[in-house]
């Protein structure tokens, strides 16, 4: 049964990217164990506003697990303590009468913070940009059912695209590496007739293009997919590894 | 008197649209290069029109709220997206989709509209699978479907219980390949805070970048708002933290007509608000009223006892449960449209049979189904939902019913828009949500989606050309000129105005002030003495707002409070809307619902003599009441009757 609970939050506070960053503690009390991680930092907020002072900044929009805008690292997990949530769907029932919780936003050379737990993921933009799509223009296209594609295939394609884009696998990686997140595109669409086409070009663009952008190498630990809120496989980034090796031997 | 020219092509219904296009003028190659676009919003209208755009030539800048087009709330979709295509043999036509629809939303929408909305739904599915959307299929490989409210065919195709995901990350990734050869400049965390007329037209935005607070001016030769719903109103809603209707309101305050913005709909299946400090609404997708069976205890003494905690949903035996669903209506049984479902859930608990312990909540049972079909089906089909579910109410649906209760959810009314989606200001378009143009006064399941990447994809891009071949020569204007720094400066003297106000109240808890206003009086029940006490109220509340505001920090910096105070200013506006828009409307019609005007069993009672139309609000200045014109709604080609579920 859910029930009120005092708690102490430990919050990285960063007025911006050049900024000097500190932690520091909050007290809340009564805090209802119905409420979302979320909710209780908006309660933290409006007390904070109250006092007068300025509320943590942090991203979240929509606050049902699939816009992927919430990126809080909450006692050293990317989306906190419970399995296969975002931080929106974590609830304060994972977390004790007075116990204290660190807040800390996604650290990694791709994601610089902005203010206090808010970072900038545009470098996922930029590695979608480089190649995440069929290159097909609006209209002009062949009926739906005009290629049939196995179930089990447009399944796993299925699993793959389930990626929210939050980052959790970046943040969580001790390489900083985006594998997981490059994978599960290029997987989804290499699975599929209609992005199997252009498979090695999508595979050597995206995967460059995150080079590029200081993000680190896979070495294979596993810790993003234990992290990742949608449960999307490491399997993933060895069929990447293959489009991308088999793109380069033909090279 | 001014009235209202839709520009409804001549015509047969059923040719109007291929007429159009026939006759429409172009813009060649070379002059697409030199016209400017802007498109506000990046769902799936915003997403799929700019990645249109920019492919066909037009320079297209793209702005988006959040850091990326890939969070927009179209994300948030759950259950599908419907199409005429009669893969399943079982009786569907672009004309039944087209009739469906219309009757869905009680014959308050225009015809013309609607039957190209199902006309090009075809096309949807083809360009979506061609991105590479992974939709459900059967073992032969080719598309499923499943049913959604107010239709007797399965047209409706999903992927899983993420259909808007996985319909936006297509749109996304389009325009995410558009952006790379240059087509399309992407502004992210940017939101627009004022448009910008030159001559009487439509000509630029200015935007306020959200990471450093400064705002930017931002020329083009047409500019179109594709920001979603103003269903944050009511602060609890399934709408996302920042969705707003901001942009339509400034549009509207600029001179384009506000269309129909009573008519908000009600979504019946949502989980139950749990406290004080909620600060969203969680929807759990229509589609599982499919198999899920609603239903609340016959005796009030056993709904007594399970709000007490006495008793539990599975210790109510078969015949003391009311399927009251199945019960009122027996032809289309818990898929009825959203409008009727959540009324007769607010029936079944107005009366005393809710449960949960605050009495707002009816069940959603799949014990039925789970015998019928096993765990393992129910799982694959509905296992994202059970799985969202149980982390926010801590109980498993497989075990105990869900309960669920209606939540704001959509917004039919919008900015008016004509045939070409053009607004009442020249060159200024709307799309998506944020138009009032095809679902009336109720919209079906699995039609947003449909309706979003319709205008995007395959209307605004023909349309916007009729507007833009007369614009060649048109040259590029120069932000300096003074209707920009006249706009940029108003919303800078606004925005000192807020950090000036210096009160105690944070922006929240005023807008939960709004909140309780508008779902106590303009909500799923309306009536005229109820409507004239919101109004009054939220003149009291703005004054309130204008007073007691307190927000921290400076306005030329990142500044979570003061974006959040600039759209409850409309918000406020926007409710005030409403309850004229509902007093004016002596009738009830799907999702408006005035108590005085319904049937002896409850049910809505239109009035088409009086209020066949359309109504469009014009903006007449600060502190004066709007005026209202009509676009009358004559239906041509479908004879309105009541709507009818029940045979």
């Amino acid at each position: 049964m859910d029930k009120n609970i005092n708690i102490k939050v430990k919050i990285w506070r960063q007025r911006g990217p050049k900024e000097k960053g500190f932690f520091e503690t909050y007290s809340l009390e009564n805090i209802s164990q119905g409420s979302s991680f979320l909710e209780m930092l908006d309660i933290l907020n409006e007390k904070l506003i109250n006092e007068g002072k300025e509320p943590v900044v942090f991203d979240h929009d929509c606050r049902e697990g699939i816009c992927g805008m919430c990126s809080l690292y909450i006692n050293g997990h990317p989306h906190g303590p419970d399995e296969d949530v975002t931080t929106c769907q974590l609830h304060m029932r994972k977390f004790h009468d007075g116990e204290t919780i660190t807040v800390e936003p996604w650290r990694s050379a791709g994601f610089p913070v902005i203010r206090d737990l808010m970072v900038n993921r545009s470098a996922f933009d930029e590695i979608m940009q480089a190649g995440g799509y069929v290159s097909v223009n609006t209209g002009g296209v062949p009926d739906a059912n005009s290629t049939p594609i196995p179930k089990n295939k447009a399944e796993m394609a299925m699993d793959a695209a389930a990626c929210i884009g939050c980052g959790a696998c970046v943040a969580t990686c001790k390489n900083g590496s985006a594998m997981l997140f490059v994978s599960a595109k290029v997987s989804q669409l290499a699975l599929l007739p209609q992005g199997r086409i252009e498979a090695a070009r999508r595979a050597k663009a995206m995967v460059a293009k995150m080079d590029e952008l200081g993000f680190g190498n896979c070495t294979n630990t596993g810790a993003c997919e234990v992290e990742c809120p949608k449960n999307i496989s490491i399997t993933n980034i060895a069929r990447l590894n293959r489009e991308f090796l088999s793109a380069k031997l033909k090279d | 008197m001014t009235t209202i020219n839709s520009k409804v092509p001549e015509g047969p219904l059923a040719e109007k649209w291929s007429n159009y296009k026939a006759h429409q003028k172009l813009v060649n190659p070379a002059n697409k290069r030199r016209l400017d676009v802007i498109v506000v919003g990046t769902g799936l209208a915003g997403a799929s029109a700019a990645a249109s755009l920019g492919e066909m030539g037009f320079k297209v800048l793209n702005f988006c709220i959040q850091d990326s087009p890939r969070r927009a709330h179209s994300i948030a979709a759950q259950g599908g997206i419907n199409a005429a295509k009669n893969y399943q043999n079982d009786g569907d036509s672009v004309y039944r989709l087209f009739y469906d629809t219309i009757k869905g939303g009680d014959y308050r929408a225009r015809e013309s509209n609607v039957y190209r909305l199902a006309e090009v739904s075809n096309s949807i599915i083809d360009q979506c699978v061609a991105q590479g959307v992974p939709f459900a299929r059967e073992y032969g490989g080719l598309l499923d479907n499943r049913s959604f409210g107010g239709a007797q065919v399965s047209r409706t195709f999903y992927a899983r219980g993420q259909t808007g995901q996985q319909l936006l990350l297509g749109a996304y990734s389009a325009l995410s390949r558009a952006v790379n050869k240059k087509q399309v400049k992407l502004y992210t965390r940017y939101e627009m805070v004022d448009l910008v007329m030159i001559d009487g037209r439509a000509r630029g935005i200015i935007a306020r970048n959200l990471v450093t607070g400064k705002l930017e001016r931002f020329a083009a030769h047409a500019v179109v708002i594709c920001t979603g719903g103003y269903g944050n109103t009511f602060f609890l809603s399934t709408n996302a933290m920042a969705s707003n209707g901001s942009a339509a309101l400034q549009c509207y305050r600029k001179g384009a007509y506000f269309a129909n913005p009573c008519m908000a709909q009600i979504h019946p299946t949502c989980i139950p608000v749990h406290g004080e400090f909620q600060s969203k609404l969680t929807l759990m997708s229509e589609s599982l009223r499919n198999d899920g069976r609603i239903w609340v205890p016959k005796k009030l003494e056993d709904a007594q006892a399970i709000r007490e905690g006495k008793l539990k949903p599975t210790d109510i035996k078969e015949e003391d449960r009311d399927y009251y669903l199945e019960r009122r209506y027996p032809a289309f049984g818990n898929l009825v449209p959203r409008d009727v479902a959540s009324r007769a859930a607010k029936e079944r608990c107005d009366a005393g049979y809710g449960v949960g312990n605050t009495g707002l909540a009816v069940y959603l049972d799949f014990a039925e189904a789970i015998n019928r079909l096993g765990k393992k089906v129910v799982e694959e089909k509905y296992g994202n939902l059970f799985q969202m579910y149980e982390k926010i109410v801590d109980d498993n649906p497989y075990e105990t019913p869900m309960m669920i209760y209606p939540a704001i959810h959509y917004t039919m009314g919008g900015i008016w828009v004509d045939y070409e989606l053009m607004t009442s200001i020249p060159g200024l378009f709307a799309a998506g949500e944020a138009n009032f143009s095809d679902h009336g006064a109720n919209r079906l399941g699995a039609s947003a989606l449909m309706q979003g990447l319709a205008d995007g994809y395959f209307v605004l891009p023909y349309t916007i050309q009729n507007y833009l071949s007369d614009q060649i020569s048109v040259p590029r204007f120069s932000t300096d000129r003074p209707e920009f720094e006249a706009a940029e400066k108003a919303v800078s003297d606004k925005l000192t105005r807020l950090m000036n106000i210096k009160g105690k109240h944070s922006v929240d808890s005023i807008h939960k002030k709004l909140g309780h206003i508008m779902w106590n009086y303009v909500g799923m029940a309306r009536d005229a003495e109820g409507l004239k006490k919101a109004i009054a109220e939220i003149e009291a509340l703005k004054k309130d707002f204008w007073t007691n505001l307190r927000i921290p920090g400076n306005k030329d910096d990142q500044n979570v409070e003061l974006e959040k105070a600039l759209r409850l200013a409309d918000f406020i506006e926007m409710g005030e809307l409403m309850a004229r828009d509902a007093l004016n409307r002596n009738e009830s019609c799907g999702g408006h619902f005035r108590v005085e005007y319904q049937t002896p069993e409850g049910e809505a009672l239109r009035d088409d003599e009086h209020y066949s139309y359309v109504s469009c609000w014009e903006y007449q200045g600060e502190d004066k009441a709007p005026v209202m014109y009509k676009e009358p709604l004559d239906y041509e080609f479908v004879k309105r009757q009541t709507r009818n579920y029940k045979s």
